[in-house]
């Protein structure tokens, strides 16, 4: 890592990445301004808002701290302990992503007398915590057992230099969990928990008046900027930057018996609530109501919609989050970092704020596209850009730069090294990326409803449409499928956890 | 060999693209030709219940009609952004907000007088832009497990008996037609008195009526102010066994009776003007004022058809009388809820 320019075949591409990122500001400025300063002034002064913004922040605070200690603990046990049944416990701990959080809402409602910050906090942490358990779990597979052994030999114990190691990916993980939780609403409104995007949905859904949810969702791209700051400022990046694979595997810890059963119990459960809890939720459905049918024509309608979407949005998304990561894992200065960040705003937005900003624009200038599936993935691409860009750079981090260094040695150009060099060693992190943001997309809602095209119905959409009539033995089959279909990236990226350990 | 897996990676999402656009269905509002039978309706009822009638509407019409489902005020926001460039030819609302909110933005072309004129002036546009088409009445959800009489009035609610028992949903764009109608049957300040006392009384919110009506059929709740028809399509999904809940009409021009409508409006840039008149007109005709009756279990709008057995007759209703299309006055009414913290 150095101070150096940044090639123009990096800087262009990523420059059109940010530039679309930062499409949705543009968009809610214009809105904003049509309220004039009154109109702002008004909506910013409301004691509601300020009541809303802190508890959102509240809620966020603790489901981020609950998600770290549960990732973090589940990594170590995993890729760490002689847990039994680690290899399971590791694919289990990624599925959790396979589930919508508005199917878990549901379940934890109907089934157990549970609502408000306490709901929302579990369903939202019991979601998440993947987000901080992958990056933790290969981070602790490739950490270098030497420096354990320092710690040891000078009298230390080994788990604050772990944590230390950690710190880097957790705080990344812990970033996406925060900005997810900022940008909820579904869950929460389930979990009959008002926070700051409760506000901006009822200025769309009551007033028809846009200017206030345009003001209150640029706070919330500005609070969300703040944190995005505040865990680049403590990411330090230098220091953590790898030097390659260890040579040596860290050692396996024997648990003591008393301490395997707790750890069995408490990995045991964490499945059972995040992934079982909510399967058997749905087979509820499926018993409990007589509107169970299936139509096979619309399910594999679905099917095929939704997964052509998602991939569709995986692949564009990686293909702009890489020059993005690159830089940010090579580069340093105020360009890097703007460009990098600049990523994060779109993942800030609730999904209809997302949406809208794009009816704005595709209609105004793109007609062509308008409805059409390909705005539909640009938008998957604005909206899931940070999990994909942070997939690149920490895989660009692990391969040293020093055979980079040496290509460009040899006369290669800046941009010859990066697909001759940087990126076939990041190619295995790039593509767990992909899945990320494949799995995601399958289950978005909200920009799906407004953006998709006219007659197109995806599983998260027919999942919406069946509910919403309270046809809940009928959503069961979509409510499966699309969770089974989720598993399969979910299961590929919980095994790659592992793949190293062993 | 790199270069050929990045060319390869490029590929794939065209391929992608270009088979989920042709597996897209469609595309509504591709390549503006002015063929008077096709048609896109944007529809904010749910497809479960209004699926059934757009296919009897094809059938009759003859019309290739396209339908976008979404929500009522999330699809009237779509139509705002889209402007005049909206692919939508006509708009069909859960509610009579979202559609006083397109005619307020000017966005909607008047109805004919002849189809304006088979619906009762209070359940239309007094601009002549929009036309109810099916009725539902508000009402108080029950649990008879724990409730023994059901209050008559929603002003009984603030009783401390029913402290922490009593279901709403402020952002929902019915309990706010509610609102209004308390609005102007009791006045402003007291209407404010009675949010006030609700929230003081422990009222809890829902984000919306199938929310609250399972809360009290699990007896999480005694209460809950909800539109009739949801209870009768959880009959029809669970059995008259499977809901414990009962439905308490309110007598005397209660607030808490009000009559809402769904309806249709047609919009200002349609190039398919004569073909979203049609809909309308089948959308008022017999045929699906008895879907509406009999299928969905609401109120016919058009007279001479008749309501579906086990609903009160529906001159027996006793709403209170409110202009469903002063959309000013739901503006006021999102300020008081607004003011009293509710949204």
């Amino acid at each position: 890592m150095s101070v150096r320019r940044i090639p123009a075949g990096l800087l262009t591409p990523a420059a059109v990445t940010a530039a679309l990122a930062l499409l949705p500001v543009g968009y809610l400025v214009v809105r904003s301004a049509e309220g004039g300063l009154d109109g702002v002034a008004r909506t910013l002064l409301r004691a509601r808002t300020l009541e809303l913004a802190l508890r959102s922040l509240g809620l966020a605070a603790v489901v981020t701290a609950l998600c770290v200690a549960i990732g973090i603990s589940l990594a170590w046990l995993v890729i760490r302990s002689d847990l039994p049944g680690r290899r399971l416990f590791g694919i289990l701990a990624a599925l959790p992503l396979a589930v919508p959080s508005y199917v878990a809402a549901y379940t934890w409602v109907a089934a157990v007398d549970l609502e408000g910050f306490t709901g929302s906090v579990l369903v939202l942490t019991l979601c998440s915590y993947p987000y901080v358990y992958l990056p933790v779990a290969a981070a602790l597979s490739r950490m270098d057992p030497a420096t354990e052994e320092v710690a040891l030999s000078l009298g230390r114990g080994r788990s604050g230099v772990v944590l230390r190691r950690l710190r880097p990916s957790a705080a990344a993980g812990a970033l996406l969990v925060a900005m997810y939780v900022l940008a909820e609403f579904g869950a929460v409104a389930i979990m009959r928990f008002d926070v700051f995007t409760t506000q901006i949905y009822t200025s769309y859904r009551a007033g028809f008046n846009r200017t206030p949810a345009a003001v209150l969702g640029l706070l919330l791209v500005l609070i969300t900027l703040l944190i995005v700051v505040a865990e680049s400022r403590s990411r330090g990046r230098a220091s953590y930057a790898m030097r390659g694979n260890p040579a040596r595997r860290p050692p396996i810890i024997r648990l003591r018996a008393g301490t395997r059963a707790l750890a069995l119990a408490w990995s045991t459960a964490l499945a059972g609530l995040a992934v079982g809890f909510p399967l058997a939720g749905i087979g509820y459905w499926l018993l409990n109501g007589s509107s169970a049918r299936v139509d096979l024509g619309e399910l594999s309608g679905a099917v095929g919609a939704t997964l052509g979407v998602a991939a569709a949005g995986a692949l564009l998304t990686t293909a702009l989050a890489v020059p993005v990561g690159i830089i940010a894992a090579r580069y340093r200065g105020r360009t890097a970092t703007f460009l990098e960040q600049s990523t994060y705003v779109g993942h800030s937005l609730p999904g209809i704020v997302m949406a809208l900003s794009f009816v704005f624009f595709a209609v105004r200038y793109v007609p062509a596209v308008y409805q059409r599936s390909p705005l539909l993935v640009v938008a998957y691409a604005v909206l899931f850009m940070p999990a994909a860009v942070g997939a690149v750079r920490a895989s660009v981090l692990q391969s040293p730069p020093v055979l980079e260094e040496v290509a460009r040695s040899l006369g290669r150009t800046p941009l010859q090294t990066v697909r001759a060099v940087t990126l076939p060693l990041a190619l295995p992190g790039v593509l767990a990326g992909a899945a990320l943001v494949f799995l995601t997309a399958m289950k978005e809602l909200p920009a799906t409803l407004l953006l998709r095209p006219t007659g197109m119905e995806t599983l998260a959409t027919q999942l919406w449409a069946e509910t919403g009539s309270g046809a809940y033995a009928a959503a069961a089959p979509y409510a499966a499928l699309l969770m089974l279909l989720a598993a399969v990236p979910g299961f590929l990226l919980g095994r790659r956890s592992l793949k190293e350990t062993t | 060999m790199s270069l050929r897996r990045l060319v390869a990676a490029a590929l794939v999402p065209l391929a992608l693209l270009a088979s989920a656009c042709g597996g897209g269905g469609g595309g509504g509002g591709e390549g503006q030709s002015f063929d008077d039978n096709s048609l896109v309706i944007y529809s904010g009822r749910n497809k479960n219940l209004v699926g059934p009638l757009i296919d009897k509407l094809r059938t009759a019409t003859g019309l290739d009609v396209q339908v976008r489902y979404g929500d009522s005020a999330e699809l009237a926001a779509q139509i705002l952004e889209e402007g005049a460039d909206t692919r939508a030819d006509v708009f069909f609302s859960q509610d009579a907000g979202a559609l006083g909110a397109l005619s307020k933005h000017q966005m909607l072309a008047p109805v004919p007088q002849e189809l304006l004129d088979r619906v009762a002036a209070r359940y239309r546009s007094s601009e002549g832009t929009w036309v109810g088409v099916s009725g539902r009445s508000r009402v108080i959800v029950y649990d008879p497990r724990t409730v023994a009489a059901p209050p008559k009035s929603v002003f009984e609610l603030t009783d401390p008996k029913w402290k922490d028992k009593v279901g709403w949903s402020p952002t929902n764009a019915s309990f706010q037609s509610f609102v209004t109608a308390l609005r102007v049957v009791a006045g402003e300040d007291k209407a404010r008195q009675w949010l006030e006392a609700m929230k003081a009384n422990g009222a809890k919110s829902y984000p919306n009526n199938v929310e609250i009506l399972n809360a009290v059929d699990d007896g999480k709740l005694q209460l809950g102010l909800i539109n009739h028809y949801y209870w009768y399509e959880k009959v029809a999904e669970n059995g008259p066994n499977g809901v414990p809940s009962r439905l308490a009409y309110l007598p005397g021009g209660d607030p808490g009776a009000l009559v809402n409508v769904a309806g249709v409006g047609m919009l200002k840039g349609t190039g398919h003007g004569e073909a979203a008149k049609k809909a309308m007109d089948y959308l008022l005709g017999a045929d699906a004022q008895k879907y509406f009756a009999d299928t969905t279990k609401e109120y016919p709008l058009v007279a001479g058809v008749p309501t579906a057995p086990g609903l009160p007759p529906f001159d027996s209703l006793k709403g209170p009388e409110v202009d469903l299309s002063k959309l000013d006055s739901l503006e006021q009414t999102i300020t008081m809820l607004q003011d009293v913290g509710l949204v």
